[in-house]
């Protein structure tokens, strides 16, 4: 076991347990931003550069600090470490300069972008951007790009987090995407055009943080706070059918694996599960999904009755008079 | 004359065969260190030696070679980088060209310092005409019996393969060129674990340059104790120096480390002075990822003291007043010069080999390359200059491996350094941008 103490809150954890996991296990503002990083995925993390963390003291053995930001996804803690977030000014400067970075190339199109209310760039940029960017060059774009029955690639939008990369290598048998080319050229591909059609591959489309992979579904359909998300399972031959539906009144509009607050699946699920089963009937409800109040997703969801008071118009008494009478 | 280590048979006609290589005393140190020293004892000289990494990093090789681990039945790996490409930097395939039984040498000595049955040469994909020359000697090596099973009779194996790679900059970082060597896509692997744990393969490896390696005979043959008499302070042997741009005599030298810079530009042995007569403007003393220095002080530190061509003093009092030894590639520019193009020209090169696999790289990178592409041209703001410094201050030190460092440091050293010659291009755009327009120190002396 190692103590490690995070922005001055101290937590006891398994030797071998990342800076980050440790955070998480806290809670609230100590837990460092992750975009690359994704739990279920080995090898992730270590990409993006926003969970960058100073440590102060490497460990009781040997205090002396860290002499660069470390990344606290793949940083294992020592015991007796000393870790700042968002208490340290350093820290703050480089994560400010990473999201203005990551949104050199970001179109800012989330009135019309499918994961808005979702993104992790989004809720990143809001907590540690700044209002305007200093890049006045020409941006980066690409045209739409259908990979597949099921799923669009947006890559203008791709901060090449690999998340993708590593979910169709890890949980799918035939790997046919991956990242071509170089540097700010480089993008998400598939290999002599492709199509991702294995009955996992809808996954790509949860884990990515932004709106580069999108569920052809649920496109434009509607927006994600309008719909009501629901715990819903089926007896499914290939999956858990554990799975999160988004409706609309009695109309399912998508269905998504179920994620945790740091929007990480708690399970893949099936392409089956995903696309086939849209209808109400094909699923067991267990209930609402608690969404955090935080997020924007909670707009519009009231878990107090709506209470209907009467309307009593102000209105003259000649106005009044040519109303229809009840 | 310096003491000549590396070079010293390196114009014998034919030393490139392994007949004439042994006739000047090729492959001792294997017959030495196979048949009277322990592995151990090898290391030791190395260390003893004080003999630093000659990639550019400059690491203790002794140190870096006992941090490897010996987990039972896993084996180890060594592995030549010789994936040079950093502009300014020739002066491993130079050697490899001229002497290849040198290098092949050094890798049996060292992969049996080592533990190590399988090595590797991973050398750059386009340099095909090396990986013949290299091909062949390891072929007269095996035919001698000293490569493969038992080799010379002492008992030891080893096996020894030439690597070409995709012919990417950044597979000359140890982790991505582990990566690119094992088949994959040469991307850096976050560090820990270091490839001393986890490599090749996932197994215990070292990583090290041409020219380190082809030390190793010599230190092995005269001991690491006479090495270390060589040179000055922490800086011990003799170093490769690729020196290039605007100097009367280009190549590859052969230097004892402690050489005054002065000297090694204007004497006759090296550089042979400035091209033409020219005014010494400015230096990059090891290879284009490192500070750029002014004239001023290149030839002295900043205590007035005269600068030699040591890790020490080139490093001396950091950026501020310093540079770093690096790879020893010295980049000579005359008055003639536009520090800007320069800078502009290097930022493009990293810009086009950063891998993109972190963000502050894959997209600084290019950032900078586009705003000092645009003060080269004349649309620069006056802003442009402290925009430039911050996107460095944001590359530097927070991205996976050190490509993002080599990108921001020319950058940020040309603006502390050559700041003047920035705003002479942002407020006299018609000046800077008229063919050969080059920053004389006042506004009105342009030369065209």
């Amino acid at each position: 076991m190692a103590k490690v103490t995070i922005d001055g809150i101290e937590i006891e954890v398994e030797d071998g347990t990342t800076i980050l996991q440790a955070a998480r296990k806290i809670g609230g503002s100590v837990v460092p931003p992750a975009m690359c990083y994704y739990g279920p995925l080995k090898g992730s993390g270590g990409k993006c550069r926003v969970c960058l963390v100073k440590v102060t003291q490497g460990s009781a053995k040997d205090t002396r600090p860290m002499p660069k930001l470390v990344a606290s996804c793949i940083t294992q803690v020592q015991d007796g470490m000393v870790v700042e977030n968002t208490t340290n000014e350093e820290v703050l400067n480089a994560r400010k300069g990473i999201v203005e970075m990551l949104l050199i190339n970001h179109p800012l199109d989330c009135p019309i972008c499918d994961q808005a209310g979702e993104c992790s760039l989004q809720d990143l940029s809001y907590e540690h951007g700044v209002s305007a960017t200093r890049y006045e060059e020409e941006r980066r774009s690409f045209n739409k790009v259908d990979l597949g029955p099921y799923i669009q690639l947006h890559m203008t939008r791709c901060i090449l987090c690999y998340r993708c990369v590593y979910t169709a290598d890890q949980i799918t048998p035939e790997r046919v995407h991956g990242v071509l080319g170089r540097g700010d050229a480089a993008e998400i591909g598939t290999y002599i055009e492709n199509v991702i059609d294995n009955d996992f591959s809808g996954n790509v489309i949860d884990v990515c943080p932004v709106g580069a992979l999108t569920d052809k579904t649920w496109r434009f359909k509607n927006r994600v706070w309008f719909t009501k998300p629901m715990d819903a399972h089926r007896d499914c031959p290939t999956c858990s059918g554990k799975v999160t539906l988004w409706a609309r009144g009695e109309e399912v509009l998508r269905v998504t694996a179920r994620k945790d607050q740091y929007n990480e699946v708690e399970e893949f699920i099936c392409n089956t599960c995903r696309f086939d089963k849209k209808e109400m009937n094909d699923w067991t409800i267990e209930g609402p999904r608690h969404i955090d109040r935080q997020s924007v997703i909670s707009a519009n969801h009231y878990e107090l009755p709506v209470i209907n008071v009467p309307i009593v118009p102000n209105l003259p008494t000649s106005t009044k008079k040519n109303l229809p009478q009840h | 004359m310096g003491l000549k280590i590396l070079t010293e048979h390196i114009n014998v006609p034919g030393i490139e065969t392994l007949e004439v290589y042994r006739k000047h005393g090729g492959y001792k140190s294997v017959e030495k260190a196979l048949k009277t020293m322990s592995p151990e004892e090898v290391v030791e000289e190395v260390k003893t030696s004080g003999l630093r990494g000659r990639g550019g990093a400059g690491f203790p090789t002794g140190m870096k070679w006992s941090f490897l681990a010996k987990p039972e039945g896993v084996p180890r790996y060594l592995v030549c980088n010789a994936d040079e490409s950093e502009p300014g930097t020739f002066k491993d395939r130079w050697f490899m060209e001229k002497n290849p039984h040198a290098l092949i040498e050094g890798m049996i000595t060292s992969s049996y310092a080592l533990g190590a049955n399988t090595s590797y040469i991973y050398i750059r994909g386009e340099l095909l005409f090396v990986l013949r020359i290299l091909e062949k000697a390891i072929a007269e090596a095996y035919a001698a019996g000293l490569l493969g099973k038992n080799i010379l009779g002492s008992g030891y194996d080893l096996d020894l393969h030439v690597a070409p790679g995709g012919g990417a900059y950044i597979c000359g970082e140890e982790t991505a060129l582990l990566e690119s060597l094992e088949g994959k896509r040469g991307n850096p692997r976050n560090k820990p674990p270091f490839p001393a744990v986890k490599g090749l393969f996932q197994s215990p490896t070292v990583v090290n340059n041409v020219e380190t390696i082809s030390s190793v005979p010599w230190i092995v043959n005269n001991t690491g104790a006479e090495y270390a008499k060589i040179g000055i302070g922490r800086s011990t042997g003799t170093k490769l120096i690729s020196a290039s741009g605007n100097i009367n005599k280009p190549g590859v030298y052969e230097i004892e480390l402690g050489v005054p810079v002065e000297e090694f530009i204007y004497s006759d042995e090296y550089c042979g002075g400035i091209w033409k007569g020219k005014q010494l403007k400015a230096v990059v003393p090891g290879g284009s990822s490192v500070p750029i220095l002014p004239a001023e002080l290149i030839l002295k530190t900043a205590a007035g003291e005269q600068r030699l061509m040591s890790y020490e003093s080139l490093s001396d009092g950091g950026f501020v007043s310093g540079s770093m030894l690096g790879s020893g590639a010295f980049i000579v520019f005359d008055e003639d010069q536009c520090i800007v193009r320069n800078t502009w020209n290097y930022a493009r090169f990293y810009h086009h080999e950063s891998c993109g696999q972190c963000s502050p790289c894959r997209e600084g990178t290019g950032w900078m390359e586009k705003v000092l592409h645009r003060i080269e041209y004349g649309h620069g703001h006056q802003q442009d200059i402290d925009l430039l410094v911050s996107v460095a201050k944001q590359i530097e030190g927070n991205t996976i491996c050190p490509l993002g460092d080599a990108a921001a440091w020319p950058v940020a050293a040309a603006i502390r350094h050559f700041r003047h010659e920035f705003e002479w291009h942002i407020n006299h755009p018609k000046e800077a941008t008229a063919p050969g327009a080059v920053y004389r120190g006042q506004l009105d002396a342009v030369t065209a």
